[in-house]
């Protein structure tokens, strides 16, 4: 019963969803009130309903309802609760309803924070989420209907994949998605203001605070995924240019560039063309990245059961929607106006070279990601485009744009003098330079690339501090706290994000430069020298688990001696799929990780646990420092977001009427 | 002109989705091989059923053959064996088994038990004459004409189309 | 079918219980070097049985057996281009994930340098253009503006 109320939830959602779509915009068309006043009501009900049908799968999964498909194939009743729960969105079927309880969670958020946007606007923007609502929602119940039944009900579920069994799958997808589809916001009102014809600051005002938000999801999301790689995939790696990593990568770099583009066409009221092409690109490539997810075009690690005809669903509804937003884009956007004069060294300028490098970094992702597609749809061959590829062209096109992240925050808008720049400057350049001097060669080993990298972070870091000095100095003398408090929380969201730009830089530098990975045969008892640690495998251990079974290895890491760490990797098989799991046990430290993970047993008999095993020894030096560094960008942007600008400003309505802005905007 | 400048993305995005399009009926993850058109790979390996004696690719020069690669440990390749059976029968075309990474008597109680369409197997014990054929996934045919080139593989089991498609066809017009 | 596939790693994972390490036990500077170099190799290469993992992260049977072959052609004073034209020979440019450079692969790689350049180009044209509009607003610096804001805010 409760499978069928959700299945009938959802249609109910989707007629709302048609209501929501259609007719606020008409309204906003004729100018008819009632029907703009519909919008608000609309995208709350459909919100609720959306959100009673996701309640209903996720209560089949606690309740182990095998007579649903979905439940039957991707639970189990060995599977602890949290797990079930997170199960909900581990198929194709659930996922997509999370995804579409995230976009009608957001449009909710939009009915609440939006008592002073002008009307027609609301209502548009409110139409164009309608709009994608009604797409999800028809494409699962067409294609992927998530409670489906199963005739005769199955006696025990298939179990979730093993590999999806972990704390990640609990956080990773939802906050990913939180991002994803929070770019909707930013697209609804990039679209709404190109049907009213209405681009002015007041608007990128209106946008800026949602983009910042999504963005911030979509970078922790991407740093649980990563780090969640790390440690069940086995080897030790945290980015692998696989295909579903691009696709929520090139959502990232150009939402990236959205946010320097909207505080320019916020300030200056420039740019304006070119912020909404982002705000559309920026959704655009998140359902263009469902789709390579979903299609089965290209082949991923974490990609899902597909199916050809979603494929097709999902292409026609991504031709729709992007296609639909770029021609309003081609025939509205010449019509915008321009904003104001800057020169060639300006904060203005910095920010177009920043967001064409991210653009160029994001259209060669994008390059690389469908290339073999390309390839092999014109019939010349098959290929692989892999890390040394992206490594190779990605490295040189964001090192620019590093540079200009020290540059930017001192430079003023319209003209910053360059003497100026370089007097404030000039401490944290010989700092810079001195790090990527000395630095590696205390380490260990100087190359240009370690070298190269040390710089970029030292600068970044030492500009951020240098900033804030700039900052401090011109108040007050001896009111620090005071001092502190002139500048807005965005402004230290911006310093903050920059700061973990660098950390970021720092730790993706040392890992690459100095890591050790050996992949060894030992016995019990033996023991090896990694990176200055010694390890000694004292042996496997076969023990059960919840829905499991495993055998723990146990490795002695001792440094000069003295035991610094037991380390207890796990190889897991799970009863219900008989799948095997290798669970890496990670020292973490700050200076950097002990990582071990069992392979195989490597004893002279088959399947003798008790002998020799091969295992993967890995010395990770500062790689928690990537992962710290993209949690900062992402608390730096929450941080800006809570700027009292954005609260207080719609209150009043009355943000265009800021002179340089308005007259900017004519 | 100038007006066309905001269509670009347009243009783009129009030529990306063209691809995508033609991108949904490949498969990804299929590999061509490169052997096609050229030679196939020598080998001379130990008989299944006969450990003494060696079967050599040199010796099948002159005939059209297939090479079916195999394991008792393989499960799909219970999905293409019936046909391999049927296929055996009507003798139209000598079928050679590659029992690949395999432990000889499991091969052989796998064949008493589900019939051996074999003309003959050979024994690629450590798996190195499967990479020489750049062998990925078991089961994999390869159709080989009179000169020993390498004219076609089906990677994955044999199904009844490609069998009457593409194999049949194919061999009938090597051994005119 | 990608499930299925998911599933085939898995259980390749458990069958390679007898195919053993494939990192021998040694610990002298040139198998130190040894070892470094196969892992650097091994790791451009792609695995055919698990795709998308490299040849040095998979626990496929088959990328046990192709790093045993790598490193006995790496012993025999094969060169890594040898290696990979080996593998190329049987698998195809598929097991290369560094992509060679030639006529149909020319887009990849000079793609994101001609974008760049044309990014260059925008940039400049859009400099130009911008220094020859009339400034609206008198040069404000930026706390200027952002002091501005924050009396009009309230």
């Amino acid at each position: 019963m409760i499978p069928e109320l959700g299945h009938f939830a959802l249609i109910l959602a989707l007629l709302v969803a048609l209501a929501q779509a259609a007719l606020p915009l008409l309204g906003a068309a004729t100018n008819s009130a009632p029907l703009m006043a519909l919008a608000r009501p609309a995208a709350r009900a459909q919100a609720l309903l959306v959100a009673f049908a996701f309640g209903c799968l996720a209560w089949s999964f606690a309740g182990n309802d095998f007579s649903v498909l979905n439940v039957a194939s991707n639970s189990n009743s060995e599977l602890p609760l949290h797990y079930r729960i997170a199960a909900t969105w581990g198929s194709h079927e659930g996922s997509l309803l999370l995804w579409t309880l995230m976009l009608a969670g957001w449009s909710f958020a939009v009915t609440l924070f939006s008592r002073n946007l002008p009307r027609e606007l609301l209502a548009r923007v409110l139409s164009v989420m309608g709009l994608i609502s009604v797409g999800f929602l028809l494409f699962m119940l067409l294609t992927s209907n998530p409670f489906e039944r199963l005739v005769p009900a199955a006696v025990e579920g298939r179990d979730l994949n093993p590999l999806l069994q972990d704390p990640g799958m609990v956080f990773h997808p939802p906050l990913l998605y939180m991002g994803y589809v929070g770019f909707s916001v930013a697209f609804s009102f990039a679209v709404a203001a190109l049907i009213g014809g209405r681009l002015d600051a007041a608007w990128a005002r209106w946008s800026r605070p949602w983009t910042t938000v999504a963005w911030s999801f979509l970078t922790i999301g991407i740093a649980l995924g990563s780090g969640w790689a790390y440690y069940t995939l086995g080897w030790g790696g945290w980015w692998f240019w696989d295909p579903v990593e691009n696709a929520s990568f090139m959502p990232w770099l150009t939402g990236t560039a959205l946010i320097h583009s909207l505080a320019v066409t916020e300030k200056r009221g420039a740019f304006r063309s070119w912020t909404v092409l982002l705000a559309i690109l920026a959704f655009s490539l998140s359902l263009l990245g469902t789709f390579l997810v979903r299609s089965g075009v290209l082949t991923s690690v974490h990609a899902f059961a597909t199916d050809p005809a979603r494929g097709v669903f999902i292409l026609i509804f991504l031709a729709v929607v992007v296609g639909g937003s770029l021609a309003l884009f081609a025939w509205r956007a010449g019509k915008v106006g321009l904003g104001g004069s800057f020169a060639v060294v300006s904060r203005e300028s910095m920010l177009l070279a920043n967001n064409i490098l991210l653009i160029v970094a994001m259209a060669s992702v994008l390059l690389g990601t469908l290339y073999p597609l390309f390839l092999d749809a014109l019939g010349l061959g098959k290929l692989s485009v892999g890390p040394p590829y992206f490594d190779s062209v990605f490295y040189p096109l964001m090192a620019p744009a590093a540079f200009l992240m020290g540059v930017g925050p001192l430079a003023r808008w319209s003209h910053a003098p360059i003497p100026e720049l370089w007097q404030r400057l000039r401490w944290a350049f010989a700092v810079a330079i001195v790090s990527a001097l000395i630095l590696p060669m205390i380490l260990g080993r100087w190359t240009p690339l370690i070298a190269g990298g040390v710089l970029l972070a030292v600068w970044i870091v030492a500009s951020v501090v240098e900033t804030l000095r700039v900052r401090i100095a011109s108040a007050p003398r001896g009111d620090l706290l005071g001092a502190l408090r002139t500048n807005s929380s965005s402004y230290y969201g911006m310093l903050l994000a920059h700061l973990g730009v660098g950390i970021f830089i720092a730790g993706v530098t040392l890992v690459k430069g100095y890591e050790i990975e050996r992949d060894i045969r030992l016995e019990p008892g033996d023991a090896v020298e990694v990176g200055g640690y010694e390890f000694r495998f004292v042996g496997v251990t076969p023990g059960p688990g919840p829905n499991y079974r495993a055998v723990t290895g146990r490795f002695e890491v001792r440094k000069d001696a003295r035991l610094v760490e037991t380390l207890k990797p796990e190889k897991r098989i799970y009863n219900a799929s008989g799948q095997a799991m290798t669970i890496a046990a990670i020292d973490v430290g700050i200076l950097g990780d002990r990582y071990v993970s069992l392979g195989e047993p490597a004893g002279a008999t088959a399947g003798d646990i008790t002998g020799a095993w091969s295992v993967r020894i890995y010395v990770k030096p500062f790689i928690d420092w990537i992962w710290a560094g993209v949690l900062l960008m992402g608390l730096g942007g929450f941080l800006a977001v809570m700027d009292r600008r954005y609260r207080l400003a719609p209150r009043r309505g009355s943000v265009s009427a800021s002179p340089s802005i308005a007259s900017a905007a004519d | 002109m100038k007006a066309l400048r905001w269509a670009v993305p347009l243009l783009i995005f129009a030529v990306l989705i063209a691809f995508l399009w033609v991108g949904l009926g490949r498969d990804p993850r299929e590999v061509p091989s490169p052997l096609i058109g050229k030679p196939a790979p020598s080998f001379a390996l130990a008989r299944l059923h006969d450990a003494e004696a060696r079967l050599s690719s040199d010796e099948l020069k002159g005939t059209v053959w297939l090479l079916n690669v195999w394991a008792s440990w393989c499960v799909s390749c219970r999905v293409e064996h019936p046909l391999l059976m049927q296929l055996a029968e009507s003798k139209v075309v000598p079928i050679y088994g590659l029992d690949y990474k395999d432990k000889p008597d499991a091969g052989r109680t796998w064949l008493a038990q589900n019939g051996n369409p074999y003309t003959a197997s050979a024994v690629d014990l450590d798996g190195r004459v499967g990479i020489d054929y750049g062998v990925y996934g078991v089961p994999e045919t390869f159709v080989v004409d009179k000169q020993g080139i390498v004219r076609y593989k089906q990677i994955g089991p044999i199904t009844a189309e490609a069998l009457k498609d593409k194999i049949l066809p194919l061999v009938r017009e090597l051994q005119r | 079918m990608t499930r299925a596939r998911a599933n085939v790693c898995a259980v390749f994972a458990m069958l390679a219980l007898s195919a053993g390490a494939h990192g021998a036990k040694m610990d002298s500077p040139a198998d130190l070097a040894f070892d470094a170099r196969m892992r650097e190799l091994e790791s451009e290469l792609r695995c055919l049985v698990c795709q998308n993992q490299t040849l040095a992260d998979s626990n496929a049977d088959l990328a046990d057996d192709l790093r045993r072959e790598v490193r006995t052609l790496a012993r025999s004073g094969k060169s890594d281009d040898e290696i990979k034209a080996y593998l190329v020979q049987r698998y195809g440019d598929f097991v290369l994930y560094r992509p060679p450079v030639r006529r149909s692969t020319l887009l990849l790689w000079g793609g994101p340098f001609a974008l760049l350049a044309g990014g260059a180009l925008l940039w400049s044209v859009v400099l130009r253009r911008r220094q020859r509009l009339p400034d609206p607003t008198v040069v404000a610096g930026d706390d200027a503006l952002e002091r501005a804001r924050r009396a009009l805010d309230g």
